[in-house]
């Protein structure tokens, strides 16, 4: 097999024309572009001297602070998860088939709460640093430790929690490889390495860029780890600037900032694809042949892999039980229970939209390629990298505006008061969501569907499917693994999601995420503990199925 | 799976349909808040509230600036009938952007002190937190111990802990600073104090107590509900708690700095009567008295009981300035903190 020349023959005719599907991809765009659009149209307005003075004081510091963040998180990303990706689709060693599903399970983990623990722990007043005083008798001065709340300390938060995704798409492109080219590389005489680093890299090369484009968005956009060490980024400044400074336009105006930031990502990305591509043209699949470690490269490697789980996962999770353990009799009571109800629904909802939109997206981007369908899902995934809260104001303001002026008109003309129909509405929110979370489910969906060869979709043309008959019974099947990463990863992020769910969420309606940040923020962390640990437990579940789904997704194994 | 899609579709269209119809709660015998002070600390001064009028509270809380703007995009068809937040320059903020109306109560104006509410009767101030000096008392002697601006005199320098200036306390705590002395004496200030620090500001207020108990730093400041809670906390923080001993600093010719935490009746509030009752309500000896013993609060009343625990760490004699005028300078706040390079 190798990679497939561009044939020129596209899956239908390339008649332009419009048609329900190009219909369909702009209306998505259109609907989810439009909080990024208000965000965006910020830059419009005036916004006093609110930059002549960022400009001079903290813009530098923003600045500066977000690459760096950007630049550690992807070096941490891409190191992490495909070194632990090919490890544990290519070798055999002691503890491999656990670590094969246990590494995705730091994605279950908010970031806001690893940040909370390891702080709570690291700095000076926590427990080891005070072991280690009484422990020596030093004093402040007599020793050096590292400083947790520190730009340092927030790439590692973030790339902890964050290489699943890496790890995730890099293994499923890993372990769609087919074995003729493997052994087409060992009989020209390459080791391991080198298959690994000419063959089995260049190959998941798509999946690896995506997975971590995925994590620098996340990055961009968090607002919990960055605030919680006074680290000052974009996103940190956005809400600096809104709240201290009182101005939202200028806050909207560093959000289009951002935004610009994003949109560079998301290029590199296409860029990095290229024009090749990437479908199989060879049906043969056997098992993958496994480098069998033995000596100190076994130990290597169990250690390479297991220290990102323990260090992003069973840490932070047994702090949180261990706090949680003290607190739970008090937390433990039928609220507790109405807020389980009310995330896992919610993130259900979410995913179901976020999947179903993505599909149609990603299919109608097949179905008629060409300029438009391309730039209605590129800007229809821009929502990822806004912070929540910048998100939900986009979301509150055209909504609220479609609200006041329906009701205007109705006293006008029918005299009756339509009141508010959308804004303060699980509607509302869900919106918010599928506008923040399509990335993550198009980005699955879609590099599912590129190695779903165009002959497929001949072959279903020839024998007189038409393309929703073709999409329902040729495509969704193929893609089940990929639908179920999908609703997985959108599942998660939503349980964990929070800024736009505390502006936009309807009277008396609280989360899991909601009830853990106000506890938090009260700086009493033992209690949020329970609450945290839910939102793990609540994400765990989906995570093991979606790692089971990925360990059978090898086509030609059933 | 295109049939599970389909069904699941079915499901949340009528999930979504029979949630953009249901109306926001108009009804008679409601009381609709946005509250910026959080569910556990506000809900038993609402249940009881519940309790005496049988109205029934409908709750939203979020941050302060974000319920604001909801409250101001969701314009005239706004559910909300009472404001509550935690910080005085907010009210105002919300104030400003004509999201209150005044309001005439006899019961209010005589159970809040004029100098904690609007003049025009937009807002009023609940219950008061204090923000006062923690130290080492094996490091420090109190009697160098006296006004905040002392604590930017060059003695203490890397021996002061104090959390970010994106915190509304330390914003109104250098508004006050401004309203006293001017913005000049204020920015000299913030420089001074970010000289003196043991660490770059970060953290919540418990954790500048954690700094001083562990030895990171001589001086922390902080609001004092928070000493109190720790004293009722974790083992680690009771234990904290007892190594750090409270000074309320003076304001040069005034008292200690003190914020409130308070509320105001919505501009388009659809059930304005019940808005005014429940804000007559919390400032009620009954609900004044939960203020003092859930949040550790001093309670705004005359005559209501500060919390023991609260009385056991010193009395507080409050900064006299009216609150009203922290406001004018809050957005020049935040630019001193930028320039005095204040994370």
């Amino acid at each position: 097999m190798t990679t497939l020349a561009e044939t020129g023959l596209p899956i239908t005719r390339r008649r332009p024309r419009i048609d329900g599907w190009t219909v369909a991809a702009l209306g998505i765009a259109a609907a989810t572009t439009l909080p990024v659009l208000v965000v965006a149209a910020s830059v419009l307005f005036p916004a006093g001297d609110a930059w002549a003075h960022l400009a001079s004081t903290v813009l530098g510091d923003y600045v500066l602070n977000t690459v760096w963040l950007v630049l550690g998180v992807a070096a941490l990303t891409f190191t992490i998860g495909v070194a632990t990706a090919w490890l544990v689709t290519m070798c055999t060693f002691p503890g491999r088939r656990v670590l094969e599903w246990a590494l995705i399970l730091p994605l279950a983990m908010p970031a806001y709460a690893v940040a909370y623990t390891y702080a709570e722990v690291l700095d000076y007043a926590g427990s080891v640093q005070s072991w280690l005083r009484a422990s020596f008798g030093w004093g402040r001065a007599d020793y050096w430790f590292p400083e947790v709340r520190s730009v340092g300390g927030a790439v590692l938060m973030l790339g902890l929690v964050l290489y699943p995704y890496v790890y995730m798409l890099a293994r499923a492109a890993f372990l769609s490889q087919s074995v003729c080219l493997l052994e087409i590389s060992r009989t020209l005489g390459s080791g391991p390495w080198r298959t690994f680093l000419r063959v089995g890299l260049p190959m998941a090369r798509p999946a690896i860029v995506t997975g971590i484009v995925l994590a620098l968005m996340e990055t961009v956009g968090d607002y919990g780890v960055v605030q919680h060490f006074s680290v000052s980024t974009f996103s940190t400044g956005i809400f600096r600037t809104w709240y201290g400074l009182g101005n939202l336009t200028a806050a909207t105006q560093l959000a289009a900032a951002l935004l610009a930031v994003v949109f560079l990502l998301s290029a590199l990305e296409r860029f990095a694809r290229g024009g090749a591509a990437y479908h199989h043209t060879s049906t043969r699949y056997r098992p993958l042949p496994a480098f069998a470690l033995r000596g100190p490269k076994r130990f290597a490697a169990i250690t390479a892999c297991g220290l990102p789980l323990l260090l992003g996962f069973l840490v932070p999770a047994g702090l949180l039980t261990l706090w949680a353990v003290q607190t739970a009799p008090r937390v433990l009571n039928e609220r507790f229970w109405g807020y389980v109800l009310n995330s896992v629904v919610v993130a259900g909802l979410a995913a179901f939209l976020a999947v179903a939109v993505a599909l149609v997206l990603a299919f109608a981007a097949r179905l008629r390629p060409g300029a438009v369908t391309t730039w209605a899902s590129r800007v229809s995934t821009l929502g990822y990298a806004v912070p929540g809260a910048v998100v939900a104001v986009g979301v509150m303001i055209p909504f609220g505006w479609f609200d006041n002026t329906l009701d205007s008109w109705m006293r006008d003309h029918v005299g009756i008061s339509t009141g508010l129909l959308l804004s303060g509405t699980l509607a509302a929110m869900l919106f918010a969501y599928v506008v923040r979370f399509l990335a993550i489910s198009f980005n699955a969906v879609e590099s599912g569907m590129t190695k779903i060869t165009p002959n497929m979709d001949r072959a279903a043309r020839s024998l007189g499917a038409g393309p929703w008959s073709a999409l329902r019974r040729i495509h969704t099947p193929l893609l089940r693994g990929s639908l179920l990463t999908a609703a997985v990863l959108v599942f998660v992020d939503t349980m964990k999601e929070l800024p736009a769910t505390l502006i936009l969420r309807p009277f008396n309606f609280d989360t899991l995420a909601i009830r853990t940040f106000e506890i938090a923020s009260d700086e009493r962390l033992a209690e949020a503990a329970s609450y945290a640990l839910s939102i793990v437990i609540a994400g765990l579940l989906p995570v093991i199925l979606l790692s089971a789904a990925i360990a059978r997704s090898r086509p030609g194994q059933s | 799976m295109f049939g599970l899609l389909s069904r699941g579709a079915l499901a949340a269209a009528a999930v979504l349909a029979a949630a953009s119809i249901s109306p926001p709660a108009l009804a008679q015998g409601e009381v609709n808040v946005y509250s910026a002070r959080q569910e556990v600390l506000i809900r038993p001064q609402l249940d009881a509230f519940t309790q005496a009028t049988g109205i029934k509270v409908n709750l939203i809380t979020a941050s302060e600036d974000a319920i604001i703007e909801r409250m101001r995009t969701e314009g005239r068809n706004s559910p909300a009938d009472v404001l509550l937040t935690i910080d005085v320059a907010r009210l105002i903020r919300a104030t400003d952007a004509g999201l209150l109306r005044p309001i005439k109560s006899a019961v209010l104006e005589q159970a809040i002190p004029s100098q904690y509410r609007d003049k025009d009767g937009r807002w009023y101030g609940l219950g008061l937190r204090a923000r006062v000096f923690y130290y080492n008392p094996a490091r420090v002697n109190p009697a160098e111990l006296s006004t905040y601006e002392a604590l930017a005199d060059p003695k203490w320098k890397g021996r002061v802990c104090i959390r970010s200036s994106s915190n509304t306390y330390n914003q109104s705590l250098l508004a006050s600073i401004i309203a006293h002395k001017g913005a000049a004496v204020a920015e000299q200030w913030a420089r001074g104090i970010v000289a003196n620090m043991s660490r770059p500001p970060a953290g919540g207020d418990r954790d500048q107590i954690s700094g001083v108990a562990s030895g990171e730093c001589d001086i922390g400041v902080g609001n004092t509900y928070y000493y109190v809670l720790m004293q009722n906390g974790t083992e680690a923080e009771r234990a904290a708690a007892a190594k750090v001993k409270v000074f309320f600093p003076q304001q040069p010719g005034g008292g200690t700095h003190v914020n409130i935490s308070g509320g105001g009746v919505a501009a388009n509030a659809p059930n304005p009567a019940n808005a005014q009752r429940l804000l007559e309500f919390l400032t009620s000896a009954e609900a004044q008295k939960i203020y003092a013993e859930v949040v550790f609060e001093y309670p705004v009343r005359a005559g209501v009981a500060v919390a023991p625990q609260l009385q056991a760490i010193g009395t507080l004699k409050p900064d006299t300035l009216e609150l009203s005028q922290l406001a004018a300078h809050q957005v020049e706040t935040v630019r001193i903190f930028d320039r005095a390079g204040w994370k």
